[in-house]
């Protein structure tokens, strides 16, 4: 199989030894079929073991190998070099805290993620001899473009929203709480309302888009910010136009 | 997190970094000369309730070159404001209609449709038509 040489420019960084971030870079001969993270493994097996990232699956499928690669976002098992320059720029994703190398801090991350409530909240749990919760396929296709979300960041590292406001709730965040209020068998909207209608929630965004320019798995999280932002404004007129007991029956509801 | 994460700075001029980035900026900015016409009327109703005599005197600021010339850039903003966020609809308002979604490029054509009658009905009510 053909082979050709790249130049692999990767950010490290060592916090036991580093003050700050710099370059370094490898020459690494790479069969036509490699993706970027071949090419790292291969620094990784034969030019220098303290290397540092992280990658599992080497499938698109797990969300590890996240990382910025000559600007982009994307992830390292699907980058192929053939579609790559010779020269190719790793650095680990923007907007988050470098632990060490191209290994970033996924704390924040992680809270935001729980924060939204991703999971069913039905209004009665059903009971056993209900047997499955039944939902149409019409039903299914609402929310399922929005429930592939693999949580690699990629669009976290390109939302200047969240790099200026890192208490901003973020696009696969706020995504994953729209595939929950769209699914026919979840009734935790209201739930999930303080952190997703909140300043920090889908307010925050002001539609860059960018998001959803670079999920690898075509989620379009900027398309769900903007269809929550609709019904969280339908939900805030009509609260007016429902009778008052409604309204009580509601917030005691919530309460419990 | 270990104990020494580094934080890389986010520079002022990030949104000069990725082409992306400018465009959204551009995008952002058109709001600007929406809201300068805006002002630009209110200015000629102000004009308006002072008489006829300073109204014309506004109507002539208006047709000078340099009140041409503002037009002619607040028109250009207005039209990428308008192209930008129709182009944008589709996907803050998905339609369905039974199980099958509506196309993107149908909800962005009802946009321009509906702002090409309004157009026509304004000019119409101008006596330009």
């Amino acid at each position: 199989m053909a082979e050709r040489q790249i130049t692999l420019e990767v950010l490290r960084y060592r916090p036991e030894s580093d003050s700050e971030p710099k370059f370094q870079t490898y020459e690494v001969p790479c069969p036509d079929d490699w993706v970027v993270l071949d090419a790292l493994n291969y620094v990784k097996d034969h030019l220098d073991r303290s290397l540092s990232y992280r990658w599992s699956c080497h499938m698109a499928v797990c969300g590890s190998c996240g990382m910025v690669i000559n600007d982009n976002p994307m992830l390292s098992c699907k980058a192929f070099l053939r579609d790559l320059p010779d020269h190719i720029r790793v650095e680990p994703l923007n907007n988050f805290p470098i632990e060490r190398d191209l290994v970033v801090s996924l704390d924040d991350f992680m809270e935001k993620l729980t924060s939204v409530k991703p999971y069913l909240i039905p209004r009665e749990p059903a009971a056993e001899v209900d047997g499955t919760y039944r939902q149409s396929p019409t039903q299914l296709k609402k929310f399922k473009p929005f429930s592939m979300c693999i949580n690699c960041m990629a669009c976290y590292s390109v939302c200047p929203q969240y790099g200026l406001n890192e208490g901003f709730a973020g696009p696969a965040a706020l995504a994953l709480a729209h595939r929950y209020n769209a699914d026919s068998r979840d009734q935790g909207r209201s739930a999930r309302e303080d952190v997703v209608a909140s300043n920090t929630g889908i307010w925050e965004c002001t539609f860059v888009g960018a998001c959803s320019e670079v999920c690898p798995k075509n989620i379009d999280p900027a398309a769900a910010i903007q269809q929550t932002k609709i019904a969280s404004t339908v939900d805030y007129f009509t609260a007016w136009l429902r009778p008052k007991n409604d309204k009580e029956n509601q917030v005691k509801g919530e309460d419990a | 997190m270990s104990n020494r994460p580094y934080i890389r700075p986010l520079p002022t001029s990030w949104w000069l970094k990725e082409g992306r980035y400018v465009r959204y900026m551009l995008r952002e900015a058109t709001c600007l000369f929406v809201g300068l016409h805006a002002l630009v009327l209110m200015i000629g109703i102000l004009r308006l309730s002072q008489g006829r005599e300073a109204f014309e005197s506004f109507l002539a600021g208006l047709w000078s070159p340099a009140g041409q010339l503002l037009s002619a850039v607040i028109l250009l903003m207005a039209v990428v404001h308008s192209v930008t966020w129709f182009n944008l609809t589709p996907k803050a308002m998905p339609l369905w209609v039974g199980d099958t979604k509506v196309p993107g490029w149908m909800i962005v054509g009802a946009h321009y449709a509906g702002w090409l009658a309004v157009s026509v009905l304004t000019l119409y009510l101008a006596g330009g038509l």
